[in-house]
């Protein structure tokens, strides 16, 4: 169904065309982050990036949100340059450390991106109210952020994310941090979210059963050079319906073993570092 | 309430040791100038300078006024400039590179050498030059301490802030400055004693009469030891006004920052 909507007219919410990005050191040194990446992510799907340290996930997610340039090829959000996109606001990105003002509130936090662009103090305030909320957060919205756990702060850099309710995320191992349980519960709360929104997501992690459990599909990425090495269509059924019964199912095993076969099966030497949890 | 009892005995505790030895100090130094027979023009004893101190509580008060006058301009003129520099200096690297010879010279001029110039420049019934020299000297760890604060923004901020489209005004509001804060107020810290050790010494180049430099000066070659260092201690308790104010500061805003 994610398919039709792409060819209903509408532009991919990422195309990334032939990209390489090459990293040029002090002493003449280069290494190729990204040689020659294509990927196509349509509205509203779920999209992991997977694979080993090193093979070019952050820099390709970094590359969409234009916070770096490629060495060649073209990227395309809702059909317009990365720059412009950029510009207009139209993703919303979480990093690997939560990256929270430690003089702001929690609500203060989130209220940020509406404060940049203008959003007025009570429109602001209801948007942080409701997000707050939906991140489970509503006792610390006047706390500091040294004051919550990691994997709190982490929830409120996802709230912030949300805050304009943009149709694009873009999400760096958000959730590295967490310990297993409030992992899974926030892959949980992850699901719900983007099926209210129904937001595009590109998705960085490095755990199996993470990008199978939260994807429409999944990359499995190789390094040296970051080289896209395959996609699996997971499709474990509509984001509305999945729950937390499916880590239990069978089709979620099968799965997850294809994306383990994907990344050590080939070249062994490549797979290195990844978990397989 | 035996918390409170805790935290009275602790301060007891901590501030007992240097009264006492203050004290003691002071005692010890009584005794050596009148069992040694020390002259009043080479060491005055604690109890006539404390008499003095006394007895011209009002003129020491006048002279901390007009020297803490001086002082207190110069530091905000020269803060505010110093910050300002600094923002500059963050926000336009060419003016960094103009701008660096010229700051680092000015840290290795005894500012308090123009005082003379100034002087002449101003005239000599004025205390503008008092002002410009504590200014200048305050502008220098200012500016410094402020510019490496504005450098220490996290990259994930500026990736934040990028992300957002923010101008460069809005990075520079919303994350530069409050991670700079701390750092402007250590600028501050030290800054506040160097303006009124600076304001004081340019008053021995001329200008007016009144500070507390001035007053030194006069009594000490009037022969009027006690009261030179009466002024002396009136000197030391402008410093550590100052100095305890821009704690005072610094320790409200880094607790505020920290959360
Ligand atoms: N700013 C940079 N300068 C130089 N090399 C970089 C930079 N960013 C990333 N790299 C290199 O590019 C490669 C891919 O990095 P990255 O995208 O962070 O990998 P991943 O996120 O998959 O772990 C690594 O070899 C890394 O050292
Ligand atoms: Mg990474």
């Amino acid at each position: 169904m994610i398919m039709e909507s792409a060819a209903g007219g509408r532009a991919p919410a990422v195309e990334v065309g032939g990209v390489s990005r090459v990293f040029t050191g002090r002493k003449g040194a280069s290494v190729t982050a990204l040689d020659d990446v294509s990927l196509t992510v349509a509205p509203g799907e779920f999209v992991s990036l997977i694979g080993p340290s090193g093979c070019g996930k952050s820099t390709l997610l970094r590359l969409i949100a234009d916070l770096d340039t490629p060495t060649a090829g073209s990227i395309r959000v809702f059909g317009k340059p990365a720059r412009q996109a950029r510009i207009d606001q139209d993703y919303g990105i979480a990093f690997q450390q939560a990256g929270l003002l430690p003089w702001r509130t929690v609500a203060g936090n989130i209220e940020l991106p509406l404060e940049l662009h203008g959003a007025g103090k009570a429109a602001r305030r209801a948007r942080a109210a409701e997000l707050i909320e939906l991140v489970g957060l509503s006792d610390f919205a006047e706390n500091y952020p040294d004051q919550l756990s990691g994997g709190m702060q982490q929830r409120v850099a996802i709230a912030r994310s949300l805050a304009e309710s943009p149709s694009l995320l873009l999400m760096d191992e958000p959730f590295g941090a967490l310990d297993e349980m409030t992992r899974e519960r926030m892959q949980n709360e992850l699901v719900r979210i983007c099926g209210e929104t129904s937001a595009a997501v590109v998705f960085v992690t490095h755990s199996i059963p993470e990008a199978v459990f939260l994807s429409d599909r999944v990359v499995v990425m190789s390094p040296r050079p970051g080289r896209i090495r395959d996609v699996l269509g997971v499709g474990l059924g509509d984001t509305a319906e999945r729950g937390e019964n499916l880590r239990e199912d069978e089709a979620f095993f099968h799965a997850v073993s294809q994306v383990r076969e994907l990344l050590h099966g080939q070249a062994p030497t490549g797979a290195r570092g990844v978990e397989t949890r | 309430m035996n918390r409170g009892q805790q935290g009275g005995a602790g301060l007891v505790r901590t501030a007992l040791p240097p009264v006492v030895f203050g004290v003691a100090a002071l005692l010890l130094w009584q005794w050596a100038v009148v069992a040694l027979d020390i002259k009043a023009f080479i060491l005055p004893g604690p109890f006539l300078i404390g008499e003095e101190f006394a007895a011209n509580l009002q003129n020491v008060i006048a002279g901390m006024v007009v020297t803490g006058r001086n002082a207190l301009i110069g530091l905000l003129v020269g803060a505010l400039l110093g910050i300002l520099a600094a923002i500059v200096a963050a926000l336009v690297p060419v003016s960094d590179e103009m701008g660096a010879p010229i700051v680092a010279s000015i840290s290795v001029v005894p500012i308090v050498a123009l005082a003379p110039v100034l002087y002449t420049m101003f005239g000599a019934g004025a205390e503008t030059a008092r002002q410009i020299v504590a200014g200048l000297a305050v502008f220098v760890p200012v500016y410094f301490n402020t510019l490496k604060g504005l450098r220490q923004v996290r990259p994930v901020h500026r990736d934040l802030m990028r992300s957002y489209a923010a101008s460069s005004w809005q990075a520079t509001k919303t994350v530069t400055l409050p991670t700079a804060t701390p750092y402007v107020f250590t600028g501050l810290r030290i800054a506040s004693s160097l303006a009124v050790i600076s304001a004081l010494i340019a008053e021995y180049f001329g200008g007016p009469v009144g500070g507390l430099g001035k007053s030194i000066t006069s009594s000490a070659s009037s022969s009027n030891y006690g009261l030179a260092w009466a002024y002396v201690l009136g000197s030391i308790l402008l410093g550590l006004l100052f100095y305890s104010a821009a704690l005072a500061l610094e320790k409200l805003v880094s607790r505020r920052t920290a959360g």
